[in-house]
């Protein structure tokens, strides 16, 4: 499990976590939404320790990443995979090398393994093996994401973080990258945290809805009850509401 | 006059965080370099990127540098009647001061800024943060191979502009001038002593490691998207330069 407790973050001055209260429940898919410019991808970089807060502590099974340091640092990272709502591709490897890299570094397995695994992910992202050749730049918007999205589930890790996932997809890809990510998470159970703007259809893979606003969670439940959730904020949202109606 | 002060207190304070800061990147990004994994291959793609593919611009700048140290030194040594010194001026020159001093400019200016827009761009697309998901410390990856790369690559070229500089000389003054060939290389003989030698080449160790650190530093610590980039580059670029030759004198004098 990761408890989020008390979690403060400011830049220049101007708040964008205040205060944030989470529970990540372990094996269970956590979604979390909320406006543009909430600070959605500032909270996913709090969980892995990437940003540290100002304030407030992110316990992974209670030990606390921002505290920690060195070694269990780094052991606690190997648990996670995390995918950049940029994508975060390496420039200078091409695609197979790309989602080759965590096995290499990580997972130290022999070549032969790495290139069918490797292989795997890229029919199952509907990406040719001519496209394993190519390099991030020479890769339309939708393929980074694919691509970025094998990179980090190859890893078959304890804990996935997804900035984004579909966001640049077209609609039946977007509702593969759905249906594989409830795929294999019924197969290997992983924690997931996944932040998307795609309402309803994120609805269909989350355990657990959270919806930040303002620096704070100011929704927590099931996909169902976030539905009728007695916030207008929360209803406004879910709703697609033009945004001058709120005020 | 308090304001003032203030502006000077909070300028002076800067510039020791980040110098304290630079040396801390540098302890760390060679102290990497004796921890496992070794990598290496980044080491030599590094010494690709920034030793080989610098060496047409060296053999070039080396080849006329040389050229005009020869004529030069060529005129001014005449009204002495001592053009038989050339060969011994011209390979001071370059063993000394313009070789190292040079090629770390040279380098800085061709390998040094790719290599600052090279580790932004990482910074600010969030490769960096990437890698460090991927529990691979960035500063081993990234900035370890190109430090070493540098340590490695700039005294070989140095070495090679010093020869290559020495041929242009010759070319000038022995080919087209007419001083004998024989005086010309007698002379650098009797005159370099191990002293400069070694002074040269500790010269462009330092400056080996000093461009490409500051270029490494610079890049790592990108902010502000492309602008950022942009920025950290030309500060690479502009502080490299003062550093190395700040870094001579100071050398020169110790060597003297
Ligand atoms: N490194 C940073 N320095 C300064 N401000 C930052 C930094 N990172 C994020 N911010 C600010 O924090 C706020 C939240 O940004 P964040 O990227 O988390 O938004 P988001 O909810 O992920 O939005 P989107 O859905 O558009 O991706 C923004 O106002 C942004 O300007
Ligand atoms: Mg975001």
């Amino acid at each position: 499990m990761i408890q989020v407790i008390d979690l403060h973050k400011s830049f220049n001055g101007q708040a964008v976590l205040d205060g944030i209260n989470l529970e990540i429940p372990t094996g269970k898919i956590t979604v979390v939404i909320g406006k543009s410019g909430v600070g959605k991808s500032v909270l996913l970089k709090h969980l892995i320790g990437l940003l540290k807060p100002d304030r407030g502590q992110v316990l992974v099974d209670g030990l606390d990443i921002t505290k920690l340091q060195g070694r269990k640092l780094q052991d606690l990272k190997k648990r996670f995979a995390v995918l950049f709502q940029g994508g975060a591709l390496f420039d200078s490897l091409n695609v197979f090398e790309n989602i080759a890299f965590p096995l290499r570094e990580k997972a130290r397995l022999p070549e032969g393994e790495i290139v069918r695994r490797v292989h795997e992910r890229l029919e199952q992202m509907n990406l040719s093996l001519e496209a394993g050749k190519k390099f991030p730049d020479e890769l339309s918007g939708g393929m980074k994401k694919r691509v970025a999205l094998a990179r980090a589930m190859i890893q078959e890790p304890e804990i996935i973080l997804f900035d984004e996932p579909v966001t640049g997809l077209d609609p039946p890809m977007s509702n593969t990258v759905f249906h594989l990510i409830k795929k294999t998470h019924a197969a290997s159970n992983y924690t997931a945290l996944v932040v998307a703007h795609d309402i309803p259809e994120v609805f269909s893979i989350a355990d657990v809805v959270a919806m930040l606003h303002h620096g704070r969670i100011i929704a927590c439940c099931g996909p169902e009850e976030i539905k009728h959730h007695p916030d207008p904020v929360v209803q406004s949202f879910i709703r697609g509401e033009p945004d001058f109606l709120e005020a | 006059m308090v304001a003032f002060i203030q502006l000077l207190g909070r300028v002076v304070l800067n510039w020791v965080r980040e110098t304290g800061r630079i040396q801390l990147f540098l302890l760390q990004g060679l102290a990497l370099a004796f921890v496992p994994p070794f990598r290496p291959r980044r080491v030599l793609q590094e010494i690709n990127q920034i030793g080989v593919k610098s060496t047409l611009i060296i053999l070039l700048t080396a080849l006329f540098t040389g050229m005009v140290l020869g004529l030069q030194g060529y005129y001014t040594l005449r009204k002495y009647g001592s053009e038989g010194a050339l060969g011994a001026a011209v390979a001071l020159s370059l063993i000394r001061e313009m070789g190292p001093v040079l090629t770390a400019l040279m380098v800085s200016a061709r390998a040094g800024s790719a290599v600052t827009a090279e580790v932004g761009i990482m910074r600010i697309t969030e490769q960096l943060d990437a890698l460090d998901t991927m529990a691979v410390n960035p500063v081993q990856y990234v900035v370890m191979p190109k430090l070493l790369a540098g340590l490695i690559a700039v005294p070989l070229l140095t070495a090679i502009f010093d020869v290559v500089g020495i041929l242009g000389g010759y070319l000038v003054g022995v080919v087209l001038l007419g001083v004998s060939s024989g005086s010309y290389f007698s002379g650098m003989v009797q005159s370099v002593v191990p002293l400069d030698i070694n002074g040269g080449i500790v010269k462009s160790l330092v400056f080996g490691l000093t461009i490409i650190l500051v270029a490494s530093y610079k890049g790592y610590h990108t902010e502000h998207g492309a602008e950022g980039v942009s920025r950290a580059t030309n500060q690479t670029v502009v502080l490299s330069a003062v550093l190395v030759l700040a870094w001579d004198y100071l050398l020169t004098s110790f060597f003297m």
